[in-house]
Formats: structure tokens, C-alpha cells, sequence
């Protein structure tokens, strides 16, 4: 295994630009199911920046509207860099490859798996995450819509799916419940709670957040 | 008064019974809740493991000079050293502790290591090409099965299959420790917080003292987190050769799935003797299992239909190098219940009766205690299912593309409350706080045991603060077996009415009556049925002057006092259409009846059973470990092809739950694991019942329903 890896490596550093946009590219893809593309070609050209890392760089992400600092090697993802960097941790990292949607933030108005955006990646876009969006004491109404309707249970999936709810809603505000269902596909939960998801989502429709 | 831990009477009851909304919603849903893995503790190192590429194999040599070169990393730790063998793929081998999870990725990689590859076998689906990894274990015989299927009037025989399935918490198994001079603090992913400390100080050879576990929230558990395991252990010596820096090790998704637990599969051959009425009079089965190098679990056969006069069973565990078993929601009774189930479909489809009237028709053969339950719940399921209109003979079920199709799941369950101590505590300012070492699981436990005190206090939920997640608190048993609610309630209860003696004991002589005249209602303590004579909670507790009570309550299981109990039954009926042409199969609704004692918060209840319905959607539909022969490997330890249903595939989910009196009157009984139970052999029925064909193996995916149609087509 450690050794393809280092076989690829070593074809990046000779190629030098084939990985990232192939890399953005696929992660667009796999973000596709969710409603959101990470990047467009062409902001990914853009990001054609100078070589970067392996060491750590120096970044700055708005997050939920504050610049923050921060020291991430090229290789962390946006999802990593929010919970060990900025203890930002409401994202959780489960599947760690935009499958599950644990890991859900907003990033320009679109809905993304930040376990496939490299932080990096995320400089200079407006990065909402579940902790800017509410509190226990302010909530967004998704977010009692949630409690109101049971819809979680261990809860570990529910700020990924309390964020794709909002960036759903933000897009469609009146839902139909065949919609509710398809626009929220993207979001996988263990302990069964999509008969609760349902019945929330459609109640905070319409209600401002 | 005194010692009557009784419930109040059902129709009484202002808070216990009420659907109020879980305690730890809001945090939850804001992100603010904070599990153990999302952890950050000052100068907190990450962890990551180097585990088996290999299913089986022995480690040649192993050198972690470079790793231990690798810029940030500070510790390695080898837990199979030269000569050791391993058997499953992700086994664990070293662990590699730094600053960064990069760091320690890195360190992974680099530590250099020889294996030498050993044969393996990782399929058992097939028992005649597993060799020496079979164990059978040995023949029962009951009655004369020979004569019954001599004298049989039908025979039905069929084979049935299950696969192996991981548990697939979203939380992985993993921890933050810190092992400081005498004291490791332990912030465990689990199900066991009072339990999980002394299986810690066990392997680490300490006294139990020493370990202080904490934990808020844990991310799913299925029963595959009770124990520390090898990453807590070797977690807490990096801690220790670290001079007690925090380690962070959570294992990531695709270990996760190889190894960190698993349910055993089940296959068998079943046959049955029966008359033309439906009465099943003789059954023979030879099942197989694997869950790992154990050899896997033995799925109870016949379920349920437990007192068949005559039987011959016979059982063969087989050893295959795949991640070790752990008990998981209802262990074994998923597949009893689907093995059971669709031999009595095949049979039921083999008389053209309907299989509800074949279950109805045998119920004598169930556990005494059960049989007037499953009748009634039989009836119910169909009302809700509309199984007299919508059910047909198999597969008469028009000539469209799509057929639709109904067929019924059955279980049974016991669900007794756990050993459980309680701590409850009225301070001077009128606040109560009650304190458990147990854990909420995403089960409500914080709510029902907040409705259960308010209610025998006579306050409002709000009143009431629950410390649970500490295993400083009393002895709580592991959330395992549906046992937990039942536990916790009962300990609150008695040690809430010992608490509330107390105070009534304090204040008696300023309402000039005796203590037990007074009762504590709508945030009094007032004379028995006299409003007029009473005193303010707070106005009460202030009487305690400056010592507050504190009593306690223990739940235990040889004496429940009638507060909980044991055994429950259930049916789920399914509705499902699939499309001949695709095989793709499509939840219409599925049907639970439940039976389920004394419900304290109605909306929670409803929701376990929703979620154990949809757990059963996914293991008839989705849900395969998929073993690689060849190789060894598990293909889908990932979760775009470990699949789970997501929210557009469950269809309609109707839950009925029988609170009644009668229920009510036989106190708290377990329900997390029972739901689980029949919904995969409903579901699979009702696909047989649909396109006229049995479908052998869950779960039902296109290519198998595809070839069971072509099978028959042959």
C-alpha cells in the first residue's frame, strides 16, 4: 500500500499540476449528489497557485464570518482544519469520502462535504458551518425543527443533516415531500431517524433562519 | 408512603407517559454537543494505527526506527511483533502517536515490515469449501422428527442465507486518554461507562480507582462498544510515554468496518413436516455461521416457534479470517427470525394459505406467555397493513412489470431492567439532582429518568437535572440486552421515593400531619387530597435548613419489584413492490406491532421503533460485508458500497405500539432490540410473495432477485 502511495507521489511532484485539478475535479463529482459543485474548472485553473507544502502553510478561512489564521499542510481537508485547528466540531468526520454528509458545511451559498474540500482549497469563500448558523439559545429553525420532530437519535449525523436541510431550504423554501426526500439523499444516518428528518424539514420550510 | 416504589396509576401519571422532546435535542442539532472524538484537550496528540493488509499472515520482522524519525511523531507502539500471527484484514499491528494526524499517518507509513502470507478463509457461504474451519456442533433431537416427516401431509423445504453485517456507528470505537501520574482520565466512545474503566485497569494492570471515565455523548454503539479494546490500551501508554499528553485515537471509517465489530452471519437448510391445516409438525435444520475466528453465533432455530414436537438440529460454527464478532442489536435473532420466517412463507405458499394464518394456526408451539400477544398482534398487523385486501397466493400478482407483495416477520425478546444504582439528591434550594453511571445511547435515557423524577416529585421535567456519563456516579450496567430504560428508571424511582420520605419526614410536623399522609403534587407537599394544607416545593426544601438528602436506589435485576419486566413479542408486516425487469426492490410500508410494558415517553418509543425499522430495511436491502476470496479482503469497508438506506428508501414506516392497561400493568420491559428483529424476513417474504419465487440470500439486491427469477424462468 505505502508503496503506491509513494509511487504516486513521486508522478505528482513529476507532473506537478495532474493531481489537484483531477483531484477537484472528482471531488466535484462526488459533491454533485448533494446539490453543490466544490469548484468549477475554471476556479480550479485559478487555484493553479504556486507549488505548495508538503510542509505547513500559512491560511486564512472565513468561517461563519470571522478571518481566521491558521497553519494546515496542503493535504488537510476543510473538515479536519475546522475540528482540530478551530475546535469547530459539529462537522463530524465519518465516511472521510463524500458519501455520508456527516461532515456538511456551506461554503458560498452551496451545499459541500467539507471531507472533500482541502482547506487550502477554501480561502477567500464564506464558510458557514452548523456553529454559525444557531446556538442551544438562538437555534436556527431547522435545528428545532429537528428536536420538535425527533429527528435524531445518537445524533452524530444530525448537524450534517441540519446544514444540508438549510442549504436545501435556502433553495427551495416550499418543498413538496417527494422533494424533501430527493433534495436530502446526500445524508446517511445510522439509528433510522429519516421518518423524523422528513416531518422537520418540512416544518421549518418557509420559517426564516 | 414510605417504600412504596410502586408507578403512580396510569391514568394519574402527569409526567411519566407524556411525549415530551429529547433532553440533549437542541444541542445536538445546533453542533454544540460534544462527543468524545470531537475532543481538543491542550497539547492533545493524534493517534493512528498499522493494521493487517493481510487476512491472515505472519509478521516476519517489523523495524519503527523511521517512523519514530517522522517529524512530530512521539511515540510507536508494536502490538505484533516478529512472529506474531494475524487473522483478519486491519488486525492491529502498531500504533503511532504525534502531533498532527498527519504526523502520524506519516509515521505509519513509514514504519518498514515483512509479512509472511498464510492461507485464508474468508467465505462461508458455501460449507462444503471451508475444510478444517468447520466445528459442527454436534445433533439435538427432540420427539421423533422421522416419523413426522413420514407422516407428513406436506413437506416444504428450502435454504436460506444472511451475511455477515457491520455495525457501522457513525462515531467510530476510539477515545481521548491522558494518563497523568496515578490518575488516566478516559473520554471513551461507548456503551458501558461504569463498566469501561475497570476493563481498562484490567489490561493495564491498575486498580479500577485509578480510571475516571467520562463521556457526554457516544455516536452509535449497536452493542459493538463495551470494551476498551487495544486502541484504548495502547492509547493510555502513549499518553503514559508521552508524560501524559492527551492521545487522540479514533479509528478511521474503513478500519472501522474490517474489524471494529460485526453481526454473524446465518444460513440454513430447513425443512418442515405439516398437515394440510398448516400445523407444523416436524422441522429439521442445518445451519452455519461465521462472525470471525470464533466461529460466529448460533441464530436460535426454530424462533420462536420454539415447542415443534418433533426436531432435529444441527449447527456448524466455521472459523473464517474476518474481523471478530460483537454483539450487535438483538444478537442472533434478526437471522433466526428470517431463517424461521421464510421457511414458514415457503411453507404457507407450498399449502396457498396465507402465512399470517399458518403463524396464527402454530402459536401453540410459542412460549405459553406469548401466545394471546402474538394472536392479537397478528390481527392488528393486518388491520394496519391491509393484508386481507392487499394480499394474494405467491406470486399471483397480476401481469404488469411491477409486483407487489406482502409477507409477515415475527420476534420475541426479553428486555429485563439491568443492575442499576441511582443517587438522588434535594438541595435546600428546592433543585434535584439524580446521578447514574450510565449512558445515553440516543435513546432518551436523560429524558425518561428526568419524567420518572419529576413525576414522583411532582414537578415539571425542567426541575430536574440527570448526571449521567461519569463513572464517579453509582454503578449503572452497560447499555446492552434493551435493558437500560427498564434499569434506570426503576433505580430513580426507588431512589427518588426514598429521597422524597426523607424531605416529608423533615416537614410532616409544620403541615401538623405525619409524613405518610403527605404526598408531592403539581410542586407541593400537601396533605393527602387537601390543596389547602400544603407547602411550595421550594418552601418544603427550605425546611431542610443547610443538608440536603441524598438517597439512594438500586434496581435489582433478582428483584424488580414490579417497576420492570421481561418478554415481549412483535410482528412487522411488509409492503413492497419490485420491478421484474431492474430486481430493484421498493419499501411500500412496513408494519410494526410491538408490545412493550409500560411506555415512560410515547414519541421515544415511536422513534426506536423507527430506526429498528429502518435498520431492517437495510439489512434486507442493502447490507452485505462483501468478502474478496482471493484476496481476503472485505471489498466495502467504505460507505459508498457498505450501503445503507438513505431517506428516500424506507417508504411509509406505520408503528403501533400496545399501551394499554393490561401492558401498563406489567411496568418498564426493554425495546430497543425487539423492532430489529422481524423486519428483514417480512421484508423478504413480501418479495417472494411479490414475484412468485424465493429469493435465497439478503440482501435482496437487483442481481439476486434477478436471478431468482431466471432460476425460475430455467
Amino acid at each position: 500500500m505505502s508503496k503506491i502511495h509513494d509511487e504516486m507521489d513521486e508522478k505528482t511532484r513529476a507532473k506537478g499540476a495532474f493531481s489537484r485539478r483531477g483531484f477537484l475535479r472528482g471531488a466535484g463529482v462526488a459533491s454533485g449528489a448533494l446539490g453543490g459543485a466544490v469548484l468549477t474548472e475554471e476556479q480550479a485553473e485559478a487555484a493553479q497557485a504556486a507549488a505548495q507544502g508538503p510542509g505547513a502553510v500559512a491560511i486564512s478561512l472565513n468561517v461563519n464570518g470571522k478571518e481566521q489564521k491558521l497553519n494546515v499542510e496542503p493535504r488537510v481537508t476543510l473538515l479536519d482544519a475546522c475540528r482540530n485547528q478551530l475546535d469547530l466540531t459539529g462537522a463530524k468526520r465519518v465516511c472521510d469520502r463524500g458519501t455520508c454528509g456527516a461532515c456538511t458545511m456551506i461554503m458560498n451559498g452551496k451545499v459541500v462535504y467539507a471531507c472533500t474540500v482541502l482547506a487550502i482549497d477554501a480561502q477567500g469563500r464564506q464558510i458557514q458551518t452548523i456553529e454559525g448558523i444557531g446556538t442551544p439559545q438562538k437555534p436556527h429553525p431547522v435545528s428545532t425543527a429537528f428536536v420538535n420532530n425527533d429527528a435524531q437519535q445518537c445524533g452524530y449525523c444530525t448537524p450534517g443533516f441540519v446544514m444540508a436541510a438549510k442549504g436545501f431550504l435556502d433553495r427551495n423554501p416550499k418543498p413538496t415531500y417527494d422533494q424533501v426526500k430527493a433534495g436530502l439523499g446526500g445524508n446517511l444516518c445510522r439509528c433510522g431517524t429519516y421518518v423524523g428528518v422528513r416531518k422537520a424539514v418540512l416544518e421549518a420550510a418557509g420559517k426564516k433562519g | 408512603m414510605a417504600g412504596n416504589y410502586n408507578w403512580p396509576p396510569m391514568e394519574s401519571r402527569r409526567q411519566m407517559g407524556k411525549s415530551y422532546t429529547r433532553f440533549e435535542g437542541i444541542e445536538k442539532s445546533t453542533g454544540r454537543a460534544k462527543y468524545s472524538s470531537d475532543l481538543n484537550r491542550p497539547g492533545m496528540l493524534h493517534a493512528m494505527m498499522l493494521t493487517s493488509p493481510h487476512a491472515h499472515a505472519r509478521v516476519k520482522s517489523i523495524d519503527t526506527a523511521a517512523a519514530l524519525k517522522v517529524p512530530g511523531v512521539t511515540g510507536v507502539r508494536v502490538v505484533a511483533a516478529a512472529g506474531a500471527e494475524l487473522n483478519w484484514v486491519s488486525q492491529e499491528i502498531a500504533i503511532v502517536a504525534a502531533n498532527t494526524e498527519q504526523a502520524a499517518r506519516d509515521g505509519v507509513r513509514a514504519i518498514q515490515i515483512e509479512y509472511e502470507v498464510l492461507p485464508h478463509v474468508v467465505k462461508e457461504d458455501d460449507l462444503s469449501k471451508v475444510g478444517d474451519r468447520a466445528t459442527p456442533a454436534g445433533e439435538q433431537v427432540t420427539g421423533d422428527p422421522e416419523k413426522a416427516f413420514k407422516e407428513a401431509e406436506v413437506i416444504s423445504e428450502g435454504q436460506y442465507g444472511i451475511p455477515v453485517l457491520t455495525h457501522c456507528c457513525l462515531e467510530p470505537h476510539g477515545q481521548v486518554i491522558e494518563w497523568k501520574g496515578d490518575v488516566i482520565n478516559f473520554w471513551p466512545s461507548t456503551q458501558n461507562v461504569s463498566g469501561i474503566g475497570g476493563d481498562l485497569a484490567k489490561n493495564l494492570e491498575l486498580p479500577a480507582t485509578q480510571v475516571k471515565v467520562h463521556m457526554d455523548h457516544v455516536g452509535g454503539g449497536f452493542g459493538s462498544k463495551f470494551p476498551s479494546d487495544r486502541w484504548g490500551v495502547e492509547a493510555a501508554r502513549l499518553s503514559k510515554e508521552a508524560g501524559g499528553r492527551p492521545v487522540k485515537l479514533f479509528l478511521d471509517r474503513a478500519t472501522e468496518l474490517n474489524m471494529a465489530g460485526n453481526r454473524p452471519s446465518a444460513f440454513a437448510k430447513i425443512k418442515m413436516a405439516a398437515k394440510k391445516d398448516g400445523t407444523i409438525t416436524g422441522w429439521e435444520s442445518s445451519s452455519w455461521a461465521t462472525g470471525g475466528m470464533t466461529g460466529g453465533g448460533m441464530a436460535p432455530l426454530p424462533y420462536v416457534y420454539v415447542n415443534i414436537p418433533n426436531k432435529r438440529l444441527n449447527h456448524t460454527a466455521v472459523k473464517t479470517n474476518g474481523g471478530p464478532l460483537r454483539a450487535w442489536r438483538a444478537p442472533n435473532h434478526p437471522q433466526a427470525s428470517f431463517l424461521t420466517c421464510a421457511a414458514i412463507e415457503d411453507l404457507a405458499a407450498k399449502l396457498g394459505m396465507s402465512p399470517l394464518d399458518v403463524m396464527a394456526k402454530n402459536v401453540a408451539w410459542a412460549v405459553e406467555a406469548r401466545r394471546e400477544t402474538y394472536l392479537q398482534q397478528i390481527k392488528k398487523a393486518a388491520e394496519l397493513s391491509d393484508w386481507n385486501k392487499l394480499w394474494h397466493r405467491r406470486g399471483d400478482s397480476g401481469s404488469g412489470v411491477v409486483k407487489r407483495g406482502l409477507g409477515v416477520g415475527i420476534c420475541t425478546w426479553g428486555g429485563a431492567g439491568h443492575l442499576s444504582n441511582c443517587n438522588t439528591t434535594i438541595h435546600p434550594d428546592g433543585s434535584v439532582v439524580v446521578e447514574l453511571g450510565s449512558q445515553d445511547i440516543g435513546t432518551g435515557t436523560r429524558t425518561i429518568i428526568a419524567q420518572v423524577v419529576a413525576e414522583t416529585l411532582g414537578l415539571e421535567t425542567r426541575d430536574v437535572k440527570v448526571n449521567l456519563g461519569d463513572n464517579a456516579y453509582p454503578q449503572s450496567n452497560a447499555s446492552g440486552g434493551s435493558t437500560t430504560v427498564g434499569g434506570v428508571c426503576s433505580s430513580s424511582r426507588i431512589a427518588t421515593v426514598n429521597a422524597l420520605d426523607k424531605l416529608m419526614e423533615k416537614v410532616a410536623s409544620s403541615l401538623g400531619a405525619n409524613a405518610d399522609q403527605l404526598e408531592a403534587v403539581n410542586g407541593k407537599i400537601q396533605v393527602k387530597g387537601t390543596p389547602g394544607k400544603s407547602l411550595a416545593w421550594k418552601a418544603a426544601c427550605q425546611k431542610l435548613g443547610t443538608q440536603a438528602i441524598t438517597e439512594s436506589g438500586r434496581n435489582d435485576p433478582r428483584n424488580p419489584r414490579g417497576l420492570n419486566t421481561q418478554g415481549v413479542g412483535g410482528i412487522q408486516v411488509a409492503d413492497v413492490s419490485v420491478d421484474t425487469e431492474t430486481g430493484v426492490v421498493r419499501m411500500n410500508k412496513l408494519v410494526a406491532v410491538q408490545d412493550c410494558g409500560l411506555i415512560v415517553n410515547p414519541r421515544l418509543a415511536e422513534s426506536q421503533i423507527f430506526g429498528a425499522c429502518i435498520m431492517s430495511i437495510c439489512g434486507a436491502l442493502m447490507e452485505e460485508r462483501v468478502m474478496d476470496a482471493a484476496t481476503g479482503r472485505v471489498l466495502n469497508p467504505d460507505m459508498e458500497f457498505y450501503k445503507l438506506a438513505g431517506i428516500s428508501d424506507i417508504g411509509e414506516i406505520q408503528v403501533h405500539l400496545m399501551i394499554d392497561a393490561e401492558q401498563d400493568k406489567r411496568g418498564i420491559v426493554g425495546l430497543g432490540e425487539p423492532p430489529t428483529i422481524g423486519g428483514i424476513a417480512a421484508i423478504a417474504n413480501a418479495v417472494a410473495n411479490a414475484i412468485g419465487v424465493r429469493v435465497p440470500m439478503v440482501p435482496l439486491t437487483p442481481d439476486r432477485v434477478l436471478m431468482a427469477l431466471e432460476e425460475r424462468r430455467a
